[in-house]
């Protein structure tokens, strides 16, 4: 399985850096951890709690990071294993680029491998899963880094289901309508240009 | 005719239990403090087995044994064999490997067997197993059937290289090879036989229970072939000598062939009990089905037909890889040879053909026997070929088959192939199947199709298989591990019930009714009064079981043996009782008969006599009203039969509806042609199944992908149009009944008739199974290369 995204985030690149090497930030951000510790330097592991189509499990994983290129580019590898669930082995270069607008735009390529029942039952399943479980974490991972008290204003402006999803965060992505619909929105986009200004001058007095 | 007899539609005497839900399958057995086993199966396809910590398993609730690998290395226990042992080319054995009961050292594919945990509900079990540790070391997977046997590929045991376990031929390739280059026309395919699930509508299951003080065990089981069963882990496992280990296979909901072999779980269950001291249950779910029941098929093979500048054939050169997968299981190595390359002729007079097979070892489930086994693979490559040739040459694709049928006169026809054909009328059965389905006007029915923006297309299938694999001897000498003969035991009662005793065993196939069938027409026996027993190793005769539908043309005609005997016996008493002498006694509907008088005594009557002798005199007969017989044949029986379908393609979804299926067989002689039919509706939805939908998927890291149903498509029943089904008849010349076997016919004879005619339909030849996206892209792909012309 491959898949790749790119998510703008409302936070300078160091900031962005940082959160990423964070385990706080990581068990904070990543859905359904449940622990995560950093082992090593560049290691960390964790529990997650994962469901794939009808598998439910938590998967127990080792996760190291390579390529260490601050605040620009590192490569996160690991493996996790979810009992009679399966594994899940792979890895994911990201890379962080200043947006000209004093927030950061995540790109990221992944490839992983799943065997057991994950791929036996949720082989379909595992790409819209992933790219669910990959537009959670950034959205945890904004909150984290950039947290967005005045997310309620875009609620408030535009009381959709699209534009209620905190929106400091926008994610670019062809196979995420629902996404590309939010930055469409002029309200968003409005709120989202308030939300920026705000938490740049919060993050930076 | 006898009431009931044979060539009566009697419905099905079992039905009544299988229809209310009253069946006794084997997970509807439950002894007196059962416990439950639950099996840790691998997820990865390849791995060192570094270590397995049982220890918290072991300490979870309800939780009684934990057993690996050790244990049964412990044990002393032998692995799951192969019973068939085939050459290569230069005369040295096979490579068949080593398939432990359970895991050791190493796993070979995803859900190979690691550890049985064993608690007091299936729950407890089923949780504890998480508690498994396994340290698996994973190593790269071998998946490509086609690939498997390249130098660079992952070895899958270290004690077959090449992953090849056998090279096998059958005929002259060099004379074959300058047939070929003379021949006026040469007409290659390169074909993939999809790998396909069986899906049984029962998944296995077995409850093993052990007596201490007889220090025996008895196995309940899903098994076709009960004393198979008992024969193979006796002599082979080594769990137990034969006298104490009884195999019971009670009510089964299908097998085709999945439920011949001998399963981990089933011995497992055995040690399990024994260790525990109570009765041991493991009931396999679907998941579990899908990855541990054998497969069927898997063959990528490349043929080359030649013919002569009228038509005729003239040689055939078959090269088939056959994916055993990970190991090698009870008779997988059979069937892509003597069940496969010994078909190659079909229908035709083909005087030279070759096939050489290599079978090779994967990362995958074990491949064995499929509803047809080796003869639905043959029928679809010669079909398929045909087919071809008859495009290329803008031949009829009727009349290029008719022209090179073996001919009615020339019966019995051996084959290039090593067999002998006894009987049949391949041009009977084309002409009828023509006629059913109207094939004259076709063109009008195309034409109709095409005002509503749909491809008509119409594909043929002239088939021919083998049932009934015999005789021993000949089976023996091809590297067969037992002898395939069967048994029968006919037993009165007082009262006059009659007790069949077979060790043929039904899963489906409506035994009960149909042996029945043969005593009301043998002895004049009313079906009530007939009682089918079969299934226990306890209770019946030792016999082979059921399977490559021999039930009726080896396990019946031991039966009608078995009758004959009883007849003979009743003659001698009758004949003393009618004061008569023996040879003017005849028999017929159920009464012996003075000749040419009206003095007669009932069968019942003279049973009765034979189990209260006051008036048979000493010496006479023995007492009593039993008698068995054993069958061996004298060769194969041989259905045939013509296939032809109608398919309509819709162009804008490439959806393939079947409009028509056409299906004309010669069974020799039927005995009950409700349940022939049925037989026939069942094969043909699974190689529609095979043709259309059904297709078993692994990645290239050797993970099985399509292990339910949602991923693995089943035919059902708005995929199936309704079946027009007839008959020819020749008689089969060696059993005394003329009968040859119905029970894969359908699934043999299908999958190309659909194939062909969806080639017919969208003008372009695509590979197993036509789903809706296959043929859309190859419509599209059509379009784009138009487009470019």
């Amino acid at each position: 399985m491959d898949m790749s995204g790119e998510y703008q985030i409302a936070a300078p690149r160091e900031k962005v850096w940082e959160g990423l090497n964070d385990p706080e930030t990581l068990r904070a951000s990543i859905p359904g951890c449940q622990s995560l510790e950093k082992t090593g330097d560049n290691a960390f592991s964790a529990k997650v709690v994962a469901k794939v189509g009808p598998v439910k499990a938590t998967f127990g994983g080792d996760v190291t990071l390579s390529n260490i290129n601050p605040p620009e580019s590192y490569t996160i590898s690991g493996e996790g294993k979810g009992g009679a669930a399966g594994f899940a082995k792979g890895g994911a270069d990201v890379k962080l680029a200043d947006d000209g607008e004093g927030g950061t735009i995540l790109t990221y390529t992944a490839k992983a491998d799943v065997g057991g029942k994950l791929a036996q039952l949720g082989s379909r399943l595992i790409d819209g899963t992933s790219k669910k479980m990959a537009d959670e974490f950034f959205s945890n991972f904004r909150e984290q880094v950039a947290p967005t008290k005045e997310s309620e204003v875009a609620s408030e402006a535009e009381p959709t289901p699209a534009a209620s999803t905190p929106a400091a965060v926008s994610a670019r992505d062809d196979s995420e309508e629902g996404f590309a619909g939010l930055i469409q929105n002029r309200f968003v986009q409005a709120s989202l240009a308030l939300i920026v200004l705000i938490l740049l001058v919060s993050l930076f007095r | 005719m006898a009431e009931n007899g044979i060539g009566a539609p009697v419905r099905r005497k079992e039905d009544k239990r299988f229809i209310t839900g009253a069946g006794t399958y084997t997970d509807d057995i439950n002894r007196h403090g059962q416990a439950y086993a639950y099996f840790v199966r691998s997820p990865y396809p390849h791995a060192n087995l570094n270590g397995i910590d049982r220890s918290k398993a072991e300490a979870a609730p309800g939780v009684l044994a934990v057993l690996t690998g050790d244990d049964v290395a412990e044990a002393g226990w032998g692995g799951l064999i192969c019973g068939w042992m085939v050459k290569n080319k230069d005369g040295s054995d096979m490579r068949a490997g080593n398939h432990p009961v359970l895991a050791q050292g190493k796993v070979r594919y995803v859900g190979d067997h690691v550890a049985c945990v064993v608690a007091e509900t299936y729950a407890q079990a089923k949780d504890a197993a998480e508690l498994v540790e396994v340290d698996y070391g994973p190593l790269v997977a071998c998946s490509s059937t086609a690939d498997a046997d390249q130098p660079s590929q992952p070895q899958v045991h270290d004690d077959v290289p090449n992953n090849t376990v056998y090279n096998w031929e059958l005929g002259e390739e060099a004379a074959i090879d300058q047939a070929i280059a003379a021949a006026a026309h040469v007409t290659k395919v390169d074909l993939i036989n999809n790998r396909v699930v069986p899906n049984a509508m029962e998944p296995r299951a077995a409850v093993g229970e052990y007596d201490a003080a007889q220090e025996s065990f008895t196995l309940y089981t899903t098994s076709q072939n009960p004393h198979v069963a008992r024969l193979v882990m006796s002599a082979f496992i080594q769990i137990a000598p034969e006298h104490k280990l009884r195999v019971i296979a009670p009510d089964v909901g299908g097998g085709f062939g999945s439920k011949i072999y001998i399963y981990s779980e089933e011995c497992i269950c055995l040690m399990a009990a024994q260790k525990i001291g109570r009765p041991v249950k493991w009931t396999g779910d679907r998941s579990e089905a899908f990855l541990s029941d054998a497969h069927g098929r898997d063959h990528v093979t490349h043929a080359a037909l030649a013919l002569d500048a009228d038509g005729n054939f003239t040689a055939l050169k078959v090269h088939t890889k056959a994916n055993m997968g990970a190991y090698l299981s009870l008779f997988a190595s059979c069937v892509p040879t003597y069940l496969y390359a010994t078909l190659l002729a079909g229908q035709y007079r083909t005087p030279q053909i070759y096939c050489a097979v290599d079978a090779v070892f994967t990362n995958t489930v074990p491949v064995d026997a499929y509803r047809g086994a080796g003869r639905p693979e043959a029928t679809y490559l010669l079909e398929t070929i045909i087919d071809v040739a008859a495009k290329e040459l803008g031949r009829d694709p009727a009349d290029l088959r008719r022209q090179n049928f073996i001919k009615p006169e020339q019966f019995p026809y051996d084959t290039p192939v090593a067999l002998t054909y006894d009987t049949g009328n391949f041009h009977a059965g084309l002409d009828k199947a023509l006629e059913v389905a109207d094939y004259s006007n076709f063109a009008v029915r195309r034409a109709e199709s095409e005002a509503r923006g749909k491809l008509r297309g119409v594909g043929f299938s002239c088939y021919i298989e083998a049932c009934g694999i015999a005789p021993s001897a000949v089976v023996g000498s091809l590297g067969a591990g037992v002898g395939l003969w069967e048994s029968a035991k006919i037993r009165f009662t007082h009262t006059g019930v009659c007790q069949v005793l077979t060790g043929t065993h039904s899963h489906g196939q409506g035994h009960e009714t149909v042996f029945a069938q043969l005593m009301a027409e043998k002895l004049g026996v009313p079906i009530d009064n007939v009682e089918v027993i079969h299934g226990d190793t306890d209770k019946t005769p030792v016999g082979m079981g059921t399977y490559g539908s021999r039930s009726l043309a080896v396990g019946g005609q031991a039966l009608a043996n078995a009758a004959d005997k009883i007849i003979e016996k009743g003659k001698k008493i009758a004949a003393h009782l009618l004061e008569a002498a023996e040879a003017d006694i005849e028999f017929k509907d159920g009464s012996f008969t003075v000749a040419g008088t009206d003095k007669s005594k009932a069968l019942g009557e003279v049973v009765f006599e034979a189990y209260v002798p006051h008036n048979i005199p000493q010496g006479l007969v023995e007492p009593g009203m039993e008698e068995g017989a054993f069958y061996d044949p004298a060769n194969f029986t041989y259905p045939s039969g013509t296939y032809i379908c109608e398919v309509e393609v819709d162009p804008d979804t490439g959806v393939v509806s079947i409009d028509r299926l056409v299906a004309c067989d010669d069974f020799g002689v039927i005995v009950n042609p409700m349940i022939v039919e049925g037989q026939v509706h069942g094969g043909l939805a699974q190689g529609i199944g095979q043709a259309l939908t059904e297709n078993c998927v692994y990645d290239s890291a050797g993970q099985l992908l399509s292990a339910s149903y949602m991923d693995y498509c089943m035919p059902k029943a708005d995929d199936l149009p309704s079946f027009e089904v007839s008959n020819t008849m020749t008689a089969c010349s060696h059993n005394a009944l003329g009968v040859k076997g119905c029970g894969e016919a359908g699934a043999i004879g299908s999958p190309p008739a659909v194939m062909n005619a969806v080639a017919d339909a969208i003008g372009t030849r695509i590979q197993m199974p036509a789903t809706a996206e296959k043929v859309w892209r190859a419509l599209q792909a059509n379009k784009t290369s138009q487009a470019a012309e």
